[in-house]
């Protein structure tokens, strides 16, 4: 008959508490938490006694006041009579442009310069490296007040379009002109527009959306969808046969023939700029503080995706490259459907937080005057209003909100295409 | 068998390889002129490099060395080589090169009226070679920690630097940064010598008493004194007048020296499998991160004094400092964090059966790997903090940027751009493109073969 006994009950001591591994992650637990909500409770706890002292206290009624000021590049409209609370939304819509518009720049020439560094050619990888090296290694801050400089400096002004021989052109086909003041673009126009839908009634996040932009979102989807629909049916005939059959006119005429139709349908042509007194008139103005910041943006993230690009490319083993020839693929199918799937998948993680940081360097908007959520909400709304702790601490939660959701759905993506491991 | 059978009976001597195949010719046919395709790469790089530089080299070179304002350049390089392109105008780096590099950090404390080219009457150095002996002290503090085979002596310097540098910085009794140095070796001492004559519990709580009383107490007493018997000091500088590219590296300095520790802490509080420090630390590193910087920037600027006991109020490139440092720490830990998630789980298991507590095992094996494996992320963070340090030209210090915009107001300097844009970038340049190369080598130096 086997007896065991159990250990000894030892009565707890103090001690213990520290001394006893099974105790002391607790003790260091709770002296953490309680160390965290002491100095919590202290800066609050100045904090208000600061703001009472000042005769401030935390309120958000400020928002529903006039801004009473302009924002030149907006993307719905908006004039100086509107709330602080609209001044701060058309803000944050500036913000997400140019991080939008910087992200698909800096993604298309980081790649580029990514692949021509990885060139056989020794001159074009050399140069490659410099634009790396020479963009890393100066502060973004620089970057962007130089195009700034650049844009204000040494080009033409309005007035140097005009007369019998003017010293400057509008380039493409008369159609953009490219000045001083911004660059001027044409812009659609509907004759036979379908109007416009009034979304949030008058709130301040009112907003109007076109139905012809909709129309031909629509469209251009169900073509898309018709499109994938031909290219599954093509992949089931090679499948069964091995013989795929040519598609590539039939997908062209899916996508291309409903769009013309529509925008037959709807009229549409575009306005151009033209030389009207003293500044070109009509067409989309682009200002100068949004191109210098989109520029120095992308030009300056592009460095940082090339890196990443050629590490993932790099970082792909040459026996796949070589097995796949093996199996008698052509180099380009052997990118296509070997190499890119793969390095993707260690390019995309410090992809997104590159996409972060663009987001993020954007509030360095307010260097060149260019009217993002750091220019409004953190800028003229918080020197206006005197309500420094209101406006820093919401500027800090919009951005942080935009980085999770950046970071949510890029992970989403990342998910997807991540090699499953066991 | 035929009659007409020929064999060789001899070997044929070795021949050169063709010409066009080996030295300039064979490398420029493999390199450049590969196929028609790399050909037209290469002529279009050549015409690409010949238009920048075209571009480029005239405007450096055929410049203006010497003018005092902007239309006095123009005016000689028009004389000088007439209506032909830009000349760069260089004399506004000559002007103001001093106070590019130093801001507005007196030459001579003592005499607030005189400058370096009119120095007063009992004038020794600028006091320019404060912070440039700072910077040289620098370097010779990090030398063991940079490079392996220096003399351990030099520890010495490393230990010292922390309370040298900002004595020179600022200036001021020298029994200032001596009395918080001795106020560590009081924590040092008792934490060595303590535990054999109490528990090492106690020992700790007395520790760290005593450098308290010292510190906030007993140094307020004792420091005057000495200051009164052995008056050694430098004359005191205001925070206010650091700028220019000193003020850059100053914050990058402290931001990178105190970031890291600060980072290795909360990359271990995240790794660890306490959930209360874990979740703290998470909170802490991802709200950091998910901010920009000019949004910590501003926090410096308007919202800490808010934050700390009414009355206080210290200067703002204390402010700045703190701030950039939070906010490095924060990049820092995620990149620690990294290192510490590619170790190989053997490690810590190996660690824990050799019988090392927490601390042993991540001062022996696991740190020691961590960073190692850390290293580029780690210098690249560096990098990136110390660009940033432009961004406090936002909130109005006056760091190169900000006193680039400075010069240009001047009515003499009004609209001069280019020239002042490429000196602060060239200074950047240098800095930054150095440490990512001492990163490199310290890469390679480290490989110990294991991939």
């Amino acid at each position: 008959m086997t007896t065991y006994t159990d250990p000894p009950k030892e009565s707890f001591r103090l001690s213990m508490l520290l001394y006893d591994t099974r105790y002391r992650s607790m003790t260091i637990q709770i002296v953490a938490l309680m160390g965290f909500m002491l100095l919590a409770a202290w800066l609050i706890s100045n904090t208000i006694q600061n703001l009472a002292a000042l005769g401030k206290p935390i309120e958000f009624g400020f928002f529903t006041e006039a801004a009473g000021y302009d924002i030149n590049q907006t993307l719905i409209e908006y004039d100086n009579q509107d709330s602080h609370l609209r001044a701060s939304f058309i803000g944050l819509l500036n913000t997400l442009v140019v991080a939008v518009l910087g992200c698909v720049t800096a993604t298309i020439v980081g790649v580029l310069i990514g692949v021509l560094r990885l060139s056989k050619n020794w001159l074009v990888a050399r140069i490659m490296t410099v634009y790396v090296e020479m963009f890393r290694n100066v502060p973004l801050l620089l970057w962007i007040l130089l195009a700034m400089a650049i844009l204000i400096e040494s080009l033409p002004q309005p007035s140097a379009f005009r007369g019998e021989d003017p010293a400057a052109t509008m380039k493409i086909f008369d159609s953009v002109a490219i000045t001083n003041r911004g660059v001027y673009v044409p812009e659609p126009l509907f004759s036979r527009s379908l109007g416009e839908i009034h979304l949030f009634g008058q709130s301040s996040f009112r907003m109007d959306v076109s139905v012809d932009l909709i129309a031909i979102i629509l469209v251009l989807g169900l073509s898309i969808f018709a499109v994938r629909k031909v290219t599954a049916r093509a992949e089931r005939i090679q499948n069964a046969t091995g013989l795929r059959p040519t598609t590539w006119y039939i997908n062209l005429g899916l996508i291309v023939v409903p769009l013309a139709l529509l925008l037959a349908a709807l009229g549409f042509h575009f306005g151009y700029p033209a030389l009207k007194g003293f500044n070109f008139q009509g067409g989309t103005h682009l200002r100068n503080s949004l191109i210098a910041l989109w520029l120095a943006l992308s030009l300056y993230t592009a460095a940082f995706v090339a890196e990443i690009v050629r590490g993932g490319i790099l970082a792909i083993s040459h026996g796949q490259t070589e097995a796949a020839s093996a199996l008698g693929l052509r180099p380009q199918r052997i990118m296509r459907l070997v190499v890119l799937p793969q390095a993707l998948r260690v390019i995309i993680p410090p992809l997104i937080s590159q996409y972060l940081n663009l987001t993020k360097n954007s509030s360095l908007a307010i260097a060149v005057g260019y009217m993002d959520i750091t220019g409004t909400l953190g800028g003229i709304t918080m020197n206006q209003t005197g309500r420094e702790l209101e406006c820093v601490l919401l500027l800090m939660l919009v951005y942080l909100i935009i980085s999770l959701i950046i970071s949510a759905v890029m992970n989403w993506y990342n998910n997807r295409v991540k090699l499953v491991e066991r | 068998m035929s009659e007409h059978q020929f064999v060789r009976k001899e070997m044929l001597p070795e021949q050169a390889p063709p010409a066009s195949e080996v030295g300039v010719i064979g490398w420029m046919r493999a390199n450049l002129f590969s196929g028609w395709f790399n050909s037209i790469l290469t002529i279009l790089s050549l015409l690409f490099i010949y238009y920048i530089l075209s571009g480029i080299f005239p405007w450096t070179f055929q410049s203006v060395w010497n003018a005092g304002s902007l239309s006095e350049c123009r005016e000689i390089a028009q004389a000088t080589w007439g209506e032909s392109h830009g000349h760069a105008c260089w004399a506004v780096i000559k002007d103001r090169w001093l106070q590019l590099l130093y801001g507005f950090y007196p030459p001579y404390p003592y005499a607030p009226d005189a400058t370096v080219g009119n120095p007063p009457a009992d004038a020794w150095l600028p006091s320019y070679f404060r912070p440039n002996l700072a910077l040289v002290l620098l370097f010779v503090a990090l030398a063991p920690v940079l490079f392996g085979h220096v003399s351990r002596k030099l520890l010495i310097v490393s230990a010292a630097y922390p309370f040298l540098m900002p004595w020179l910085m600022w200036g001021g009794s020298i029994w200032v940064p001596l009395s918080a140095a001795f106020g560590f070796i009081i924590l040092f001492g008792v934490l060595k010598y303590g535990p054999s004559v109490m528990g090492s519990l106690v020992s700790v709580i007395v520790a760290v008493l005593a450098a308290l009383a010292w510190w906030l107490v007993l140094s307020g007493y004792v420091t005057p004194i000495l200051a009164d018997i052995m008056p050694i000091a430098l004359p005191e500088v205001q925070s206010r007048e650091f700028g220019g590219f000193m003020l850059a590296v100053l914050l990058g300095v402290v931001a990178i020296g105190l970031s890291l520790p600060i980072g290795v802490v909360l990359a271990l509080g995240r790794q660890s499998d306490l959930l209360i420090v874990k979740s703290l630390c998470v909170g802490f590193i991802e709200t950091i991160r998910g901010v920009p910087l000019i949004t910590l920037l501003f926090v410096a600027s308007v919202l800490l004094n808010y934050f700390l006991p009414p009355g206080t109020d210290f200067d703002i490139i204390v402010r700045v400092m703190i701030m950039v440092t939070i906010f490095a720490s924060a990049y820092n830990a995620e990149v620690v964090r990294g290192g510490l998630a590619a170790l190989p789980k053997g490690q810590y298991e190996g660690a824990d059966s050799l019988g090392l507590n927490y601390w042993q095992a991540q001062r022996l094996i696991i740190m020691p790997q961590a960073l190692k494996i850390a290293i580029p992320g780690i210098v690249s963070t560096f990098i990136g903090v110390f660009k940033d340090t432009t961004l406090v030209s936002i909130i109005g210090l006056l760091d190169p940027i900000g006193l680039s915009q400075g010069i240009r107001s001047n009515a003499e300097w009004n609209g001069i751009y280019w020239e002042l844009f490429a000196f602060i970038a060239v200074l950047f340049f240098i800095f930054c493109f150095g440490m990512s190369r001492y990163s490199m080598w310290l890469e390679r130096k480290l490989q110990t073969g294991h991939r």
